[in-house]
């Protein structure tokens, strides 16, 4: 691993400084990630900031009967509080979707959220990727791409985002708190990651010296109706090729509210909330769970060896939106689609 | 091998550890790995560097309580914690009940990613979130077996996991 310099920081502001007027300077959490980068000579930072010490690791109530989850809580504490399993369950089934149970304890709410793309050529320095290195060229394109996007990727990048975790917070329409040199904002969930367009190198919206401090999530909890559901190459302990996060409110057999996110087939968690409104007030039933696949898949593009991606999606979603309409949930444990 | 040819000259940095209920302080280098202050500095050999990325869980020990990738840790980072690595949970004439079961089971062949399965193993039984055999199997998948003994894995865990509804397993030495 190359060498870094180190700090620890005690406050966000502190580590909020530290970052601003240094460019080359990152931060660590948990680490499973960044370390792992470092490792493999993709991140290079010149210095470390440490937010470890850092008093963000509280899930707080909110009024309106919401959480705030600070950006230090681990997944594992966040997947298996008695509040979000209660109110909040398709985040808590997302996260057990992903990962080993070792990363979970180590990885943070705020480090999800800032992962990187797991393209094999972006983690490969010896290739050409756009995402590494701008304007490099994207090896993927015409190369090995069978985990790569089928919606929103550009000319210069088909990379996906990893997370499950992300995808329910993008169904949840979850709050992003961060803070910068400017102070304090919010950036709605949909909002806080971007497409790759000309600029793959940048996977969010956050600007220089801004870090994560804590998601909110108020609103619809879905409860009733939920599901997170994951395809992948084996059972357990590997990204998504798709991955459907679905919530829904029902009354007389007709949909009032739709929410649907996909992973693993975009730069970022996959969201079309215009079409999502279109189908309120229709039948819950396959034949309408079936055009709101083809809606959402309507610009999907395949890469070639991914091109396999796009009937399965449409078919995880049908599954999916089954699952939630009728109120069971897949369980991450049983490995057999319900 | 060190890949920087650029050497700062690379401050060292305080840490206190507790590493086996045994109090540390060391002068650490920021980019040294918990897995190899472990294996490098303390010798403490028990814990397996396989993969060195997060993918096997050869080296997975125990930071505060809780299971974790001992290879994506900087020891630095973790000021002040409690780590439990293999041979904190028992001697060879004092076995930890999870070691006793993989023994009676032949939950092994190489033994390379052992003592990461029977520390992932313990945790599992304390987390308390496997009760089925398939949750078992679904809360060990952070840890390869290349030689196939997960059958034989999941028999001891299930073993020591009945045997602590009946008694809980004593905590690891601390």
């Amino acid at each position: 691993m190359r060498h870094f310099s180190y700090t620890r920081a005690e406050t966000v502001s502190e580590a909020v400084a530290a970052l601003a007027s240094d460019p080359q300077a990152q931060i660590l959490a948990g680490g499973t990630n960044l370390v792992d980068l470092m490792k493999y000579d993709v991140a290079k930072p010149g210095s470390i900031i440490d937010i470890n010490k850092l008093p963000l690791k509280q899930i707080d109530e909110l009024p309106n009967g919401g959480l705030r989850i600070g950006a230090l809580v681990s997944n594992t504490t966040v997947a298996y509080d008695p509040r979000v399993q209660e109110r909040y369950p398709l985040l808590s089934s997302a996260i057990l979707a992903g990962a080993s149970p070792q990363l979970r304890n180590a990885a943070t709410t705020g480090g999800n959220l800032l992962q990187r793309t797991r393209c094999y050529y972006f983690y490969d320095p010896s290739t050409p990727c756009n995402k590494r290195e701008p304007g490099s060229g994207c090896s993927a394109i015409g190369g090995i791409n069978r985990i790569h996007a089928i919606l929103g990727a550009s000319e210069d990048c088909i990379a996906t985002h990893p997370s499950d975790m992300c995808v329910a917070l993008a169904a949840l329409s979850a709050v992003v708190e961060v803070e910068g040199p400017q102070g304090k904002r919010d950036i709605p969930f949909a909002d806080f990651h971007r497409l790759p367009g000309d600029r793959p190198e940048s996977d969010n919206t956050l600007a220089q010296g801004e870090m994560v401090v804590a998601v909110r999530l108020e609103g619809n909890h879905f409860a009733g109706h939920h599901t997170y559901l994951k395809l992948r190459d084996r059972l357990s302990y590997a990204f998504a090729l798709v991955s459907v996060a679905a919530a829904m409110e029902v009354s007389d057999g007709k949909i009032v509210e739709l929410r649907v996110a996909l992973g693993g087939v975009a730069h970022k968690p996959w969201r079309d909330m215009l079409a999502e409104t279109e189908f309120a007030g229709q039948p819950a039933e396959e034949v309408t769970f079936r055009h709101i696949a083809q809606r959402l898949l309507a610009g999907a593009k395949g890469q070639g060896q991914n091109d396999f991606k796009i009937p399965l999606a449409e078919k995880v979603i049908v599954r999916a939106l089954k699952q939630a309409a009728s109120g069971r949930p897949q369980v991450q444990s049983v490995k057999a689609i319900q | 091998m060190d890949l920087s040819s650029q050497s700062h000259t690379a401050a060292t940095c305080p840490v206190s550890l507790t590493i086996n209920g045994e109090k540390r302080s060391f002068d650490l280098h920021p980019w040294v790995s918990l897995l190899d202050l472990l294996r490098g500095q303390l010798e403490l050999t028990g814990t397996k560097k396989g993969c060195d990325h997060g993918q096997c869980g050869a080296c997975t020990v125990m930071i505060d309580g809780e299971r974790m990738n001992s290879c994506l840790k900087l020891a630095v980072s973790l000021d002040g914690a409690e780590i439990t690595t293999i041979e904190g949970l028992g001697t060879p004439d004092n076995l930890h009940p999870m070691q006793k079961a993989f023994l009676e089971h032949d939950a092994y062949q190489c033994g390379y990613c052992t003592p990461g399965q029977i520390c992932s193993a313990v945790a599992l039984v304390k987390e308390g979130h496997a009760h089925e055999r398939h949750e078992i199997r679904e809360q060990m998948s952070g840890n390869l077996c290349r030689c196939g003994a997960y059958t034989n894995i999941a028999d001891a865990i299930e073993e020591v996991m009945a045997a602590d509804k009946a008694a809980p397993v004593r905590e690891a030495a601390e």
